[in-house]
């Protein structure tokens, strides 16, 4: 029987939007929370139940072993895809500054 | 208006395409202020295909079997330098620089593209309500819903301003529409028509399918949709199906399960369809047999988990760096974040909140892999289904066609529209929605028609004798 | 080396990152290739656009194998998963990577000194692209912008994580030495530190002796080459146990490893034990490698560096000096034993061989790769045979590796060497000792130093062509 975590707070709804790059307004935060609340209340029916020794499906298929011959295909072309790029600098995609390395 | 009526008068002649498109664009001109089924137009490409087909014909060579019939494409769907946006501010403008392999078999097919529909914003819907570009209305009762996510596609058949339109189905968003605009709305078997292209929502439920006014028109565009695909890894090893031949074979001996969990929360009038849809099967020479499957009613809530986590990962990528929109600001996670939260809508960001909690520490095993176990469930429940019944029998969507405006202020009373849809989803299965009967209010009513992996043959031939007895 | 302060243990991990020589990414078609022009090695799938999907590259997953097995692993049925966090040279924002069930399962290194490192798995993940930062000194820093080019994104990569195994800094180097060798040799990379083909993170802590339980580690990244492992993981272990004996405590962190100042240092806005909410990847299937492959991949696997070694020290009868031990190891790290083997098998005096590769072969770059083992031995018999000085040999050994190949007696019959006769070598000895009486006094009065000032002179007149063994023993012979 999985232990039925405790309810949604205002809290990790911040710390999710955080987690995600969204930023919430405080009225949006307490409307966030409360929806999201009830659908996960309506998941206390998945959550509750004992499947002990089931299998999760991560595929609704069977398949495995799909490869790829390791033979170079054509690539995109540049001008092609920095023409829909928000800034472009030297043929690169520029972005402000970056605070910190990848976590 | 009939897809494959149209393909044969182009190939014969008596009509050309490009006058099949000036019917098109008379159609559209002439309904879709109101209806707002297209978010863009493509009337200058349109017409170089249809000349180039018109050309090819004139010369004796050949051309596709869908060659000049006119076509909607869902936003969701990648056309190479076409503005592909899945209804969003954040893709506001996009041009992808290639075509999703669906797209690439339908023009090979000489379908006619005329242009993008409306949806509910990346999908996540069942009004079209969601459009960052305002709703589409129903062309039954335009103060209704299309349904969603396709409202666009749905309502562009519907309206009859073409005769085919692409959707996409990850919880019921082809088969929802479908029923509540009155037309024939189909979702295949998972890893039949390949995703390459179609741009996610959830991975392992999406799939891309046909609207059409019959369930012979269906057929064809399923076939020329379907086959292995080497770009989609998920893509099943399996060449394009065949439908059409034996689309009259009739269902003599066909064991169809009245499911009564899909009928759960139906209304009277929509029960009462699906059981009349029933005893045309048996009329037919169909068994009909009653059953439950009660691991069914699970599946609103482990799609619920399944969906949104999977959706919180594949919109990550919209961060403004390589393409779309971007709000600047002084560092790139100030700007990732002005950038997400003017973009995305409000339905977006609940779903990808939801997700990521449900994916995050501590949560996962009791969310995420609870619903992964759930899935398990009713895969193995429609298996024990399918060794007594050949099809599974119920209502597409608990009701008929609802207002503008009734649900969106309520998430899960919008959820709930999906509940006869979304098993089929989660155990990768093919099922679709043929439109049988009218309401009071004179509101279409679908009913759904359900079946075992690459059970397509089987479902068609039993939506073709249904769609016969339709009393609409 | 200083060692640890009494009483202390450090304890140290290694995850190293390798790229693969594939032709092409791992997940899509795009050429695997370095320094092309920015941002035209990409497809919808390594740029990660709207509706792009994967698909595996299968020579990825046999090298995948080929190193796994190298390393003893345990060879499984895995899968894959996606790891969730934003970063700019990320064009999904999630990395495709795997968790809790990788290719290669546990295994062992074993180093030339005898001791063993645990490896914990050895799985397989995408490379991200490369930004570069624009104002300020060109590190993050400061910077005002940042540049991304996603030629790299998508490159497939193998993480080797080691077990908490490794107890010095000479140890760490070892390890990552002779994994470095043994990549090359499964001929799946081509291990170059400086080039970022091969990343080396260490994770460091410290403990009052072996049975004490494991301290806070630090990750320490920035490691460019095995010089640079082995000084950060010494810094980073006394900075431990300075700060544990003044009374503080580890804080757990990553680090930079700050070459120029020697030292490593805390990197700002790190986010602690960051949430990657791995779930398994949806858009790709299982790999399950079938008996027949496991097999065909062990039986074919190539000879790994400590047979190599073992096979050389053969060939030196068994017991090679301590200098010789250092060359053939030298030779084997970096892939040139195979033109040692090849000579002494052909004869070559063993000595000869080794010297001729372990310090000059080894000092003539990349080129050395497409050199034919059959022109280098037919050069080194020249040399043994005394038909050509050592200086002549090394001549036309740059010669031979820079054209790729070549007939050794044609190049040095081209250069106009010859051996040099004996009374040759007399004539011009005679003409150097009357052109320098004062230095050849002091030789004679004992002064061996001057050796070196004769020989010189002997080759410069000789053009090269005098053989410093010959010109020595002709000196001490005047000399008597």
């Amino acid at each position: 029987m999985s232990e039925t975590p405790a309810p949604l707070s205002e809290a990790d709804v911040r710390h999710v939007a955080k987690l995600a790059r969204l930023s919430l307004n405080d009225e949006e935060v307490a409307r966030f929370t409360e929806q999201l609340r009830t659908v996960l209340g309506h998941a206390a029916d998945v959550e509750s139940l004992d499947l002990e020794g089931i299998e999760p499906t991560n595929h609704p298929l069977e398949i495995v072993n799909v490869l790829r011959a390791d033979v170079v295909a054509p690539s995109l072309d540049r001008t092609e895809v920095l023409a829909q790029a928000p800034s472009v600098v030297d043929d690169r995609f520029s972005v402000p500054k970056i605070v910190g390395d990848a976590p | 208006m009939k897809a494959l009526d149209i393909a044969a008068q182009v190939a014969s002649k008596e009509r050309s395409a490009r006058e099949v498109l000036d019917e098109t664009f008379a159609a559209i001109d002439a309904r879709d202020t109101e209806i707002h089924a297209f978010l863009s137009l493509q009337h200058d490409r349109a017409y170089a295909t249809a000349a180039s087909i018109d050309e090819r014909i004139a010369r004796g060579e050949p051309v596709g079997p869908l060659a000049g019939v006119p076509l909607g494409l869902k936003d969701n769907l990648c056309q190479r330098g076409e503005t592909t946006g899945c209804a969003s501010k954040i893709l506001e403008g996009w041009r992808p620089p290639y075509s999703a392999t669906a797209v690439t078999k339908i023009e090979d097919a000489g379908v006619v593209i005329v242009g993008k529909t409306n949806m509910d914003e990346f999908a996540m819907g069942s009004s079209t309500e969601n459009s960052a570009y305002g709703p589409t209305r129903n062309p039954h009762d335009t103060s209704r819903v299309p349904g969603g996510s396709s409202g666009g596609s749905a309502a562009s058949v519907a309206a009859s301003m073409v005769p085919l339109a692409l959707g996409t189905d990850t919880g019921g968003s082809i088969r929802q529409p479908a029923a509540l605009c009155g037309v024939v709305g189909v979702k295949p078997t998972y890893g039949l028509v390949s995703r390459y292209g179609m741009i996610a929502f959830a991975s392992s439920l999406d799939q891309i399918g046909p609207f059409a006014n019959d369930v012979a028109d269906a057929a064809a565009l399923l076939e020329v949709l379907s086959g292995h695909d080497p770009m989609d890894s998920t893509s099943l090893d399996q060449p394009p199906v065949s439908l059409l031949a034996q689309l009259d074979a009739g269902v003599a001996g066909m064991k169809v399960g009245l499911c009564s969990e899909l009928l759960a929360g139906a209304t009277e009038e929509v029960a009462s369809a699906v059981r009349l849809a029933g005893a045309t099967l048996e009329a037919a020479g169909a068994e009909i047999i009653e059953v439950s499957i009660p691991e069914l009613a699970l599946g609103l809530s482990a799609y619920y988990l399944i969906a949104p986590a999977e959706a919180s990962s594949n919109l990550a990528r919209y961060d403004g760096v390589r393409y779309g929109v971007r709000v600047d600001a002084d560092d790139v996670t100030a700007m990732n974040t002005a950038t997400r939260t003017a973009g995305f809508g409000d339905e977006v960001k609940r779903r990808i909140m939801l997700g990521t909690y449900a994916l995050s520490a501590g949560y996962y095993d009791a969310y995420y892999g609870q619903a992964q176990r759930v899935r398990t469930l009713i895969i193995s429940a429609f298996a024990r289904a399918y060794e007594k019944v050949d099809v599974l029998l119920g209502a597409t969507t608990p009701t008929t066609a609802f207002p503008i405006g009734d649900k969106v202020g309520d998430p899960m009373a919008m959820y709930q529209s999906d509940i006869c849809t979304i098993p089929t989803n989660l155990a990768g299965h093919p099922a679709l929605s043929v439109p049988f009967a009218n309401d009071a209010s004179n509101l279409p009513i679908g009913i759904q028609l359900l079946g075992p992996a690459l059970s397509e043959q089987k479902l068609f031939q039993a939506a073709r004798v249904v769609e016969e007895g339709a009393t609409k | 080396m200083s060692p640890l302060p009494e009483g202390w243990e450090m304890v140290v991990g290694l995850e190293v990152h390798t790229e693969l020589k594939t032709e092409t990414k791992l997940f899509c078609g795009c050429a695997n290739a370095f320094g092309a022009e920015p941002n035209t090695n990409i497809c919808p799938v390594c740029l990660g656009l709207p509706g792009s999907l994967p698909v595996l590259n299968e020579r990825a997953v046999e090298f995948a194998m080929r190193i796994g097995t190298a390393l003893h692993c345990v060879i499984q049925a895995s899968s894959f998963h996606r790891k969730n966090y934003f970063y700019p040279d990320m064009p999904k924002d999630y990395q495709i990577s795997q968790y809790d069930v990788p290719i290669n399962g546990p295994g062992f290194l074993d180093l030339p000194d005898g001791s063993r490192v645990s490896i914990e798995r050895a799985h397989l993940e995408e490379d991200t692209g490369k930004t570069t930062h624009i104002g300020g000194t060109g590190r993050i820093h400061g910077s005002d912008e940042s540049l991304v080019d996603y030629n790299r994104s998508g490159v497939p990569l193998v993480e080797i994580v080691s077990g908490p195994d490794i107890r010095s800094a000479e140890q760490a180097r070892a390890y990552a030495a002779e994994l470095r060798a043994i990549l090359i040799a499964t001929g799946a990379s081509d291990g170059r530190m400086e080039e970022g083909s091969m990343r080396v993170d260490a994770n460091v802590s410290v403990r009052t002796g072996p049975d004490a339980p494991f301290g806070t580690r630090c990750e320490i990244k920035n490691l460019n080459s095995l010089r640079s492992l082995q000084r950060a993981v010494e810094y980073e272990a006394i900075r431990q146990i300075e700060l544990l004996e003044d009374g503080g405590t580890v804080s757990q962190e990553t680090r930079h490893w700050d070459e120029d100042a020697g030292k490593t240092q805390t990197m700002r806005s790190k986010e602690e034990a960051y949430d990657y909410r791995y779930f398994p990847e949806p858009d790709l299937v299982p790999v399950v490698p079938s008996a027949e492959q496991v097999e065909q991949i062990r039986t074919t696997l190539a000879p790994m560096p400590a047979e190599r070694r073992a096979r050389l020290i053969d060939q030196l009868g068994g017991a090679p000096t301590p200098a010789q031990l250092d060359q053939l190891m030298a030779a084997v790290e970096i892939n040139l034993d195979g033109f040692i083997t090849a000579a002494i098998d052909a004869g070559v005096t063993p000595a000869i061989a080794l010297a001729r590769t372990a310090n000059e072969l080894a000092g003539l770059g990349d080129g050395v790769a497409n050199l034919p083992v059959d022109d280098y031995v037919a050069l080194l018999k020249l040399e043994d045979a005394g038909e050509l000085s050592a200086t002549q040999s090394k001549t036309v050994l740059a010669d031979l590796v820079a054209a790729g190949g070549g007939d050794p007696a044609s190049i040095a019959k081209a250069k106009g060497f010859e051996k040099l006769d004996d009374s040759s070598l007399d004539a011009t000895l005679d003409e150097i000792i009357v052109a320098n009486p004062d230095e050849w006094q002091r030789y004679v009065d004992g002064d061996d130093k001057l050796t070196g000032f004769f020989t010189g002179k002997v080759m410069a007149a000789t053009k090269g062509q005098a053989d410093g063994k010959a010109v020595n023993a002709a000196l001490r012979q005047r000399r008597g």
